[in-house]
């Protein structure tokens, strides 16, 4: 008779890789691993082949070369002389103006969607529905190209404000809004101490620092509050701070707005939003804004009925509700799709030469990638600064985003 | 993005697809059709017509290769391609060829690895304007908004014109023809401007012709003519020889009408006996028969005959032959000899 032993301890086989099931899912991971690196590898060595054998060997240097072409909207100095490198950055800053100004516009009007979405009026709730439905089901591309054929089509050409009796007039003689977009009064500055550019960043620098001292302010009346008891009433240096610095140097500047003027085939002075930038900013933002509206909606629905019935039993009105319990809440549900969705637009900005609207897709992965025949170059590049935008974004709103978590004591 | 990231992966795997560079002459014979890159649309050029077939002069060079490679004209996968698309499609090799009013330059050739195998139409950049502008000369253009394509010389031409010449212009960049047409139509912008060839083709497709104008200046040189990738000489070889002989059949005075009597027997013309192949092994040199060139000019008539059908004063285009007539006439069309 054999007596009961532990079972004997096996030593590691070979065969235990595959039999074994504490190793097998390992083994099937690092060939799976090999398999695709070595698929990576041969996918650029043959990419690096077939580029030589083509006699056009990975090289950056086009970026220095003079672009040649024109660019018609561009936020820093750049002319057909400049760089293919400068062409790219006008259409990253062009990229990010276009992101930064749907973002806005989206999450305004997705979180009016949303919440009206819920009102308890009957046709206001449907038209947000159909609101809803039919922006998210067509594709954000025919919006594009949508919105630009009304602006072009319908909008006066420059030439109907010509003449005695012209056919269309500026709005107060200072706003011309035309199919080739909307010219509008500028700001800028007579002064001769600082050249322009100075005087805008210390404009910039002036309003920043007075929302810091009006923050300040408001932290010290909480403090006296927390100690007094009574909140010291501080409105007239909060706007004093906010306004009298900026209206000095504002002053000192010499500000003034030029009115666009038509001369010669054009508008000419002030500001021109051109149509192909509203075209996109506004398919954009009605697009993305639909989604959003969604995310807001469900934030507000997944804050339970017995807040607002507590908050309501401790006397606190509608909109004191909204604003007080139940959106504060709300806002944790929603960040989080909220990034999905910047990215997602931001990403979709890229269909932008649909309308001909210059960003780094239209000029980096498109004009200079058609002239300088680099395809690899410039799509990689371009694929770069694309994911660096998104981390971007994703960077800043996760930080807000752990902000508004619950801080749990 | 995600249409970027698509296009970058194509490219890619384009470039990756198009391994060790297979002689294209085979691929097309075993492919049986010729893929040749074509515009979105450029009536007169490149267009398909009523039922749907692709027609136009750069089509016929298209055909005459076809017919001249596979023994059938019809045998033409036609790719539209944009003024940004079109080099990435020849490069990656999703076509065999481009022929579509494109302009030959040093970059192009050098730098961006074509081979221009020669010129089918001697161009020049124009400018349009409606005429109720009241403007006669492109010298008053300072100011205006004008529509281009983009990926093209226009671009670069246009920037250089205005720049030498001081003026400054609001670009409006466009990807296709049909789109820029529309923008200048409804006055988004003041002038269009491209190849004048393609300026007369985009006119005569408005619905009142008059009302616009061609400005008399013709800011730079476009050669057009159809294009291979570097590096297959043969290839490139047949297409040129293809060119060369539509070129060649309207020198020599033959004809869709009287190409099957001269090639029955030969003439007492030995040029045109060893251009038909009735004397001589032009076309067993290139890697083809005989009769290549005999089914190249049936396909669409000799380069005369086509320029007539297509683009010339009769049709609504109504382009005079000028610098694209025949050197024997003055112009500059000169195959060279088939020995
Ligand atoms: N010849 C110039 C311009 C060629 C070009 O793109 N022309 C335009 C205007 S006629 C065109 O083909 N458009 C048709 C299309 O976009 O498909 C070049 O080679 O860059």
């Amino acid at each position: 008779m054999t007596t009961l032993t532990d079972p004997p301890k096996d030593s590691f086989r070979l065969s235990m890789l595959l039999y074994d099931t504490r190793y097998r899912s390992m083994t099937i991971q690092v060939i799976a691993l090999l398999g695709f690196s070595a698929f990576v590898w041969w996918l650029i060595g043959n990419t690096a082949q077939n580029l030589s054998d083509l006699g056009k060997e990975p090289s950056f240097r086009f970026l220095g070369e003079p672009a040649g072409y024109d660019i018609n909207q561009r936020l820093i100095e750049y002319n057909s002389q400049s760089s293919h490198f400068r062409a790219a950055m006008v259409g990253v800053l062009n990229t990010l103006v276009i992101a930064f100004l749907g973002c806005i516009l989206a999450t305004v009007l997705g979180v009016a969607i949303g919440v009206l979405r819920l009102s308890k009026n009957w046709i206001v709730a449907r038209i947000m529905t159909v609101y809803v439905e039919m922006f998210r089901n067509v594709p954000v591309l025919l919006w594009i190209v949508l919105a630009m054929a009304i602006l072009i089509e319908t909008l006066p050409a420059p030439n109907a404000f010509r003449g005695d009796t012209p056919s269309a007039s500026m709005i107060l003689n200072s706003v011309a809004i035309t199919n080739r977009g909307i010219f509008m009064p500028a700001p800028s500055f007579t002064t001769e101490l600082v050249s322009s550019s100075v005087a805008w960043w210390l404009v910039i620098g002036v309003f920043v620092a007075s929302v810091l001292g009006v923050r300040y302010v408001r932290k010290s009346a909480t403090a006296t509050q927390n100690a007094t008891g009574v909140r010291p009433t501080t409105w007239y240096l909060q706007l004093g701070i906010l306004f009298v610095p900026m209206a000095i140097l504002l002053l000192v500047l010499g500000l003034q707005w030029t009115s666009p003027e038509l001369k010669g085939f054009n508008f000419k002075g002030g500001l021109h939003l051109r149509n192909s930038l509203i075209a996109l900013w506004l398919a954009l933002s009605f697009y993305t804004a639909a989604f959003i509206a969604e995310n807001v909606r469900s934030g507000i629905m997944a804050i339970a009925k017995g807040q607002s019935e507590a908050a309501g039993a401790l006397g606190l009105r509608p909109n004191r509700i909204m604003s007080l319990v139940v959106l504060p809440q709300a806002l944790r549900v929603i960040i989080p799709p909220l990034i999905s969705q910047y990215l997602n637009l931001t990403k979709n900005s890229s269909l932008a030469i649909a309308v001909g609207y210059m960003d780094i897709t239209g000029t980096l992965m498109g004009i200079s990638l058609n002239q300088t025949g680099r395809e690899l170059e410039t799509l990689l590049l371009g694929m770069l600064i694309y994911l660096t935008i998104s981390l971007i974004i994703s960077t800043v709103m996760n930080v807000y985003n752990s902000r508004m978590q619950l801080s749990e004591r | 993005m995600k249409k970027s990231v698509f296009i970058g992966a194509l490219t890619v795997a384009g470039l990756a697809a198009a391994a060790a560079p297979a002689a294209t002459l085979d691929e097309v014979k075993a492919r049986g059709t010729l893929n040749c890159g074509v515009s979105t649309g450029v009536p007169g050029f490149e267009a398909p017509n009523a039922d749907g077939e692709w027609e136009g002069f750069d089509v016929d060079v298209c055909r005459a290769v076809a017919a001249a490679v596979l023994n059938d004209a019809k045998a033409v996968e036609f790719v539209p391609t944009t003024g940004k698309t079109r080099f990435t499609a020849l490069a990656s090799g999703e076509v065999d060829m481009l022929s579509r009013v494109t302009t030959w330059t040093f970059s192009r050739d050098v730098d961006l690895k074509f081979e221009f195998v020669g010129v089918n139409y001697y161009d020049g950049q124009g400018f349009m304007v409606p005429k109720e502008l009241g403007v006669t000369s492109a010298t008053e253009l300072d100011g205006a908004t004008v529509c281009i394509q983009t990926g093209t010389t226009t671009e670069l031409n246009l920037a250089d014109y205005f720049r030498v010449n001081n003026m400054s212009y609001e670009p409006v960049p466009i990807e296709t023809q049909t789109e820029a047409q529309q923008q200048y139509l409804a006055g988004a912008c003041d002038v269009y401007t491209t190849d004048s060839s393609a300026l007369a083709s985009v006119r005569s497709s408005f619905a009142d012709t008059s009302a616009h104008v061609i400005l008399p200046e013709i800011i730079s040189k476009e050669p057009l003519g159809p294009l291979v990738r570097h590096g297959d000489n043969e290839w490139g070889d047949i297409v040129r020889w293809t060119l060369n002989a539509l070129i060649a059949a309207e020198e020599l005075g033959v004809t869709s009408a009287n190409i099957g009597e001269l090639s029955a027997a030969p003439t007492d013309n030995p040029e045109i006996n060893r251009l038909l192949g009735t004397e001589g092994n032009l076309g067993e040199m290139m890697g083809l028969d005989a009769q290549w060139a005999v089914r190249a000019i049936s396909a669409g008539g000799n380069f005369g005959e086509s320029f007539e059908r297509h683009i010339g004063e009769n049709t609504p285009i109504g382009l005079a032959r000028g610098l694209n007539a025949q050197w024997t006439a003055g112009g500059l069309m000169y195959s060279p000899p088939f020995r």
